[in-house]
């Protein structure tokens, strides 16, 4: 044994010593190889102006929003999520879904968390039973396709706002009434033009029918908004 | 790798001058030894592994089919006998094929951990017609049918009561503040407000109802088994299933409340009470049945006053009982109406 470890010396010792001897010049040229440089443009993100990044971001939201209005059965809204467009239309619901009652009496209409933990727990719920069952598409897909859709209904929330001020009689009403049944509609007609042919056709009505409840549901606290005098 | 440290250290003592050849290769066959020594080893205890996995798995198997068959199949021989023809036709009625299907996936099925998506996934494993059938099954009582042995066959699923609770929740909720808009439609200087928080406290009765009373009901049914032998006994899903259905009756019931006549009210609850609270009863019965006289006529006349409870609490608390009677200052309606519940709870 100890002239194993008398024999392990040299070889350590033999290794130290490896150095480059000096008459060999240590230089070079670090290139990175580089396909094409019009790629290169297009796929850099780092040194473009910052206004670029946010119109391209909001660009490839206002696009899914016309996808939305015109659901044809397009997979672009599918493929590439984001939940930047559920989050500006959740937000603005909720805001104008303030103010619901005279000042200093308690606010018995949704308030602006309630809002906010309906249409997100909603659409995590929605999308887990939607998994539960035996669906196909991803979470977040599911979330953002969810979120998008509430598009309708938040333009009809802007709707009711506008006819809100001239003051709410039985006219008022009744155009109110018209506009969320068309957006509610519209809302879930276009989700589950996206979201139904994810499912095997025996578990189709399944999956839909939680889509119908959420969009109701946020129909019906559109519909019911009634500011303060 | 072993290998070749040893011949790296053979040849440097080679250089050294004091090994021979022999020792050389002596030490070479050694090393060499050694390592497939070890890896023979290692391969035997990866074997061994396997073969132990493999057991327990096949013990778990055998212990979850054991466990799943006894209280579906053995009862259902037992229930066969006496009226064997018609239950018969039913099964034929309802799709013989489906219940082989569900008994066949029941082993597998169920072999999934608790942590795992799959293990959630079977309780969703229903088709639209399944629940359609259920929901059918829950609101149309026939005389000596089980609920649980007809429409849910030891595939309890949780879609079904989950979204029924959901739905129940809004409806009552959106109807209550329908009623009330309509007791206080006309009246001067009345303005409407949403009442949100009749969703909130909805959701926790209903809830709370289709998840507790089911676990107090399934404890009490496992500490009655372990006392008195009963030849029926459900699963704690199988309980909440039937729960779960059996509140849709109510969800008609709700929008029914919204026409402000308690008459109309007073109806509606009867009629959905003898409706789905007779298919709780029968589903209830058989498990009791073998049970003292008297805890058995007690067991279910719980169940049915509960449910009753839960229909009566529910149109008191959401909908306002005054019919449309004109208040002497809009102030005092306003705070009426916000001491109203805290009255009844008096």
């Amino acid at each position: 044994m100890a002239e194993v470890d008398e024999g392990n010396r040299p070889m350590f010792a033999g290794l130290s010593d490896v150095s480059i001897s000096e008459d060999i010049p240590v230089e070079g040229e670090i290139t990175v190889p580089v396909g094409s440089p019009s790629q290169d443009d297009e796929c850099s993100t780092l040194d473009e102006p910052v206004k670029d990044t946010v119109l391209r971001d909001l660009k490839a939201v206002g696009k899914k929003f016309v996808h939305v209005l015109y659901p044809k059965k397009s997979s672009s809204l599918l493929r590439d999520w984001d939940l930047w467009g559920p989050l500006l239309l959740c937000v603005t619901l909720a805001l104008m879904l303030q103010g619901g009652s005279e000042k200093g009496k308690d606010d018995l209409g949704p308030q602006f968390a309630e809002v906010f933990v309906i249409i997100w727990f909603g659409s995590v719920v929605i999308t887990l039973n939607s998994k539960l069952l035996g669906g196909t598409i991803s979470f977040f897909q599911s979330l953002c396709v969810l979120g998008y859709c509430i598009l309708p209904l938040t333009v009809a929330m802007v709707v009711c706002r506008l006819v809100l001020l001239g003051g709410s009689s039985k006219v008022s009403f009744i155009v109110r009434l018209i506009v969320v049944t068309v957006s509610f509609s519209w809302s879930t007609f276009a989700s589950t033009a996206f979201l139904a042919d994810s499912q095997p056709p025996n578990r189709r009505a399944l999956v839909v029918y939680p889509v119908f409840l959420f969009y109701f549901v946020i129909g019906w606290m559109i519909l019911t908004f009634s500011p303060s005098p | 790798m072993k290998v070749e440290l040893v011949a790296i250290h053979s040849v440097t003592l080679f250089g050294l001058g004091r090994w021979d050849v022999e020792d050389i290769l002596l030490y070479f066959l050694l090393g060499f030894e050694i390592s497939a020594a070890v890896m023979a080893a290692v391969d035997d205890l990866q074997f061994q592994e396997f073969d132990d996995a493999e057991n327990l798995l096949a013990a778990n198997r055998d212990a979850t089919t054991i466990s799943i068959g006894d209280p579906s199949s053995n009862p259902k021989k037992q229930r066969r006998v006496p009226g064997a023809t018609p239950r018969e036709e039913d099964d034929d009625l309802l799709g013989n094929d489906d219940s082989d299907k569900t008994e066949l996936l029941a082993g597998p099925k169920k072999s999934a951990p608790f942590w795992t998506f799959e293990y959630y996934q079977t309780y969703f494993d229903v088709e639209t017609h399944q629940v359609l059938d259920r929901i059918k099954g829950s609101i149309i009582p026939w005389p000596g049918k089980n609920f649980v042995r007809l429409y849910i066959r030891s595939n309890p699923d949780l879609y079904g009561p989950f979204w029924i609770c959901a739905t129940l929740v809004f409806a009552i909720a959106i109807s209550g503040n329908i009623s009330s808009f309509l007791v206080h439609l006309g009246l001067p200087q009345y303005h409407y407000v949403p009442e949100f928080r009749k969703v909130t406290i909805a959701a926790t009765a209903i809830y709370s109802y289709a998840w507790l009373v089911p676990l107090a009901l399934w404890g009490f049914l496992m500490w009655r088994n372990s006392k008195v032998m009963n030849l029926v006994s459900y699963s704690f899903l199988e309980i909440v299933c039937v729960y779960g259905y059996s509140l849709f009756i109510y969800i008609p019931a709700a929008v029914l409340w919204i026409i402000p006549s308690e008459t109309v009210r007073w109806i509606s609850i009867v009629v959905a009470m003898c409706l789905s609270g007779s298919v709780l009863v029968m589903t209830f019965w058989p498990a009791v049945r073998d049970d003292h006289h008297r805890i058995a006529i007690a067991t279910v006349s719980a169940i049915a006053a509960l449910h009753i409870l839960l229909a009566v609490g529910c149109k008191e608390y959401f909908f306002d009982s005054r019919e449309a009677e004109p208040p002497t200052e809009p102030a005092a309606s306003m705070t009426a109406k916000q001491i109203l519940p805290t009255m009844k709870t008096k």
